[in-house]
């Protein structure tokens, strides 16, 4: 292994911190002028109406998007960084992220982990053990050689998680894991996040449910239409959020308010 | 009807009595294809799954022209192969012109964009997919490559085979490169060009009869692997 390499390997590259970061598509802004910072071990929960720019806030963080203006900087390091401070892709190293919709490689299930882990630069043997031992506690040991694309939904998204998982991350990204997935399934999906998480990941997820956020959250983001309204500990935000539409957002009113202004603009709650 | 069956009749006794010079033409044939196209694929694959992964100025004026040289004549690359290797051409110092070697070029300049185009088409569809999974594990454009032929290789042995077939088949631009001499560059193709010239139809449907039968078994067996390939996969 090279310096270089060694010295990213045990570099801390949080705490994150976006500073008025804008993303535009079409000529429409969908993320606006977004500030925050992201430090400690807590599971940060992002929450909003669809269209808030969860997804998208998630993408930037991770640098699969860049943003047109502001700056996403990773433990003082701007994305792009200078020489000697590590690039995007060192620092990415140390992140992970699953999708909404899991991307499974045409491998077996074992391959999955085992590609993900020689991007890695591990060799076969560690390789071997931390795929044995992720599929483990996944309880995918028994699909390890079965093609991923057969798997059920609900074991896709634990293969996700599995593959995340055995890179060891210091962050990892969970655009709305269980988004499509049964209860069962989720609460299976919600246990391994909870183990991920109490071997000292950070946690980053975007999701719809609010009862899952309160199972799981430390601290919650709440985006509107790409604002960022609130940022508080996750106890405060469920019982006396400081925004007015995070306020209706947990009472499961927003959606009605959203209907009645698009019917009278003039309404504002 | 009669010519047909005296076709059928001259394939079967050409087969069963597999003379020495039938032999040696389709061993040539073989040979000189299965040459063009591992050539063929060696370049096109990585070739047609660059131009699916990196974006670049003119790169889809690149894409429309790998298509169209899917249909290029074989007689044109006949013509400028044997430009470049006739003793007056730039590589005439070679002393290819009328040896299998010429042969085998001019079948690979005609089937590595058929290769090449259909590769991009598969990878194409496969980054799609496969995009922001591969970003996010950090992989480099060449591990990206890798991993994208890897996991399209059945899809990507269909374009193989029709880069086989192109090449199997053709006959403009071997016969002018290759100048079909008997016992040195006389292959399939240009046999049955020269028993139709001669007037024996018989013998050059037989001889077609073969080439079918021939073609017919080498996608079987690309076929065969390839299902066991995928069972052994899902068991």
């Amino acid at each position: 292994m090279s310096d270089r390499s060694k010295a990213d390997k045990g570099r801390a590259i949080l705490p994150l911190e976006l500073r008025d970061v804008v993303f535009q598509a079409g000529g429409k802004k969908l993320i606006k002028d977004m500030s925050f910072t992201l430090s400690g071990d807590r599971t940060t929960i992002v929450v909003g109406p669809n269209g808030a720019g969860k997804s998208l806030l998630l993408r930037l963080c991770h640098g699969l998007l860049a943003p047109h203006a502001g700056q996403v900087i990773w433990h003082g390091t701007t994305r792009g960084g200078q020489p000697g401070n590590g690039s995007d892709l060192a620092v990415r190293r140390h992140q992970a992220m699953v999708f909404q919709r899991p991307v499974m490689m045409r491998r077996s299930v074992a391959a999955n982990v085992d590609y993900a882990l020689g991007l890695r630069g591990l060799s076969r043997a560690e390789r071997k053990a931390r795929t044995e031992e992720v599929l483990s506690h996944t309880g995918l040991a028994g699909r390890a050689r079965m093609p991923a694309r057969v798997l059920s939904g609900g074991e896709q998204q634990k293969l996700a998680l599995a593959r995340a998982w055995a890179l060891r991350p210091q962050v990892l990204f969970l655009d709305e894991p269980t988004a499509s997935l049964d209860p069962a399934a989720t609460h299976a999906l919600e246990a391994i996040i909870t183990a991920i998480r109490a071997q000292g990941t950070r946690i980053v997820m975007t999701t719809h449910d609010l009862g899952q956020a309160r199972r799981l959250a430390d601290e919650v983001m709440f985006l509107h239409r790409g604002r960022l309204l609130e940022m508080s500990p996750a106890e405060r935000f469920f019982t006396e959020p400081a925004n007015d539409l995070a306020q209706m957002f947990v009472r499961g009113e927003l959606l009605w308010w959203r209907r009645r202004k698009e019917r009278d603009p003039r309404h504002d709650p | 009807m009669t010519d047909f069956g005296a076709a059928f009749q001259a394939a079967i006794t050409l087969v069963l009595d597999w003379e020495g010079d039938l032999a040696e033409i389709v061993s040539l044939s073989l040979r000189i294809s299965l040459t063009a196209v591992a050539v063929a694929a060696v370049v096109g694959l990585p070739l047609g799954a660059a131009l699916a992964l990196f974006r670049f100025p003119g790169r889809k004026i690149l894409v429309v022209l790998l298509n169209a040289l899917m249909g290029l004549p074989p007689v044109v690359v006949g013509l400028v192969v044997y430009l470049m290797l006739s003793r007056a051409g730039p590589l005439g110092v070679l002393g290819l012109l009328f040896t299998p070697l010429a042969m085998t070029i001019a079948q690979m300049i005609l089937i590595t964009p058929i290769i090449a185009a259909l590769a991009r088409q598969v990878i194409e569809d496969l980054w799609d997919e496969y995009a922001e999974q591969l970003q996010s594990f950090g992989a480099g454009p060449g591990r990206a490559v890798t991993a994208l032929l890897w996991d399209a290789r059945f899809s990507l042995l269909t374009a193989v085979l029709a880069g086989f077939g192109r090449a199997s088949a053709e006959v403009g631009a071997v016969m002018i490169v290759g100048g079909n001499i008997d016992h040195v560059t006389r292959v399939m193709t240009t046999s049955i060009a020269l028993e139709v010239s001669k007037g024996d139809l018989a013998l050059a449907l037989g001889l077609g009869i073969v080439l079918v039968t021939l073609s017919v078994a080498v996608n079987a067996a690309v076929y065969l692997v390839k299902d066991a390939a995928q069972k052994r996969q899902l068991a």
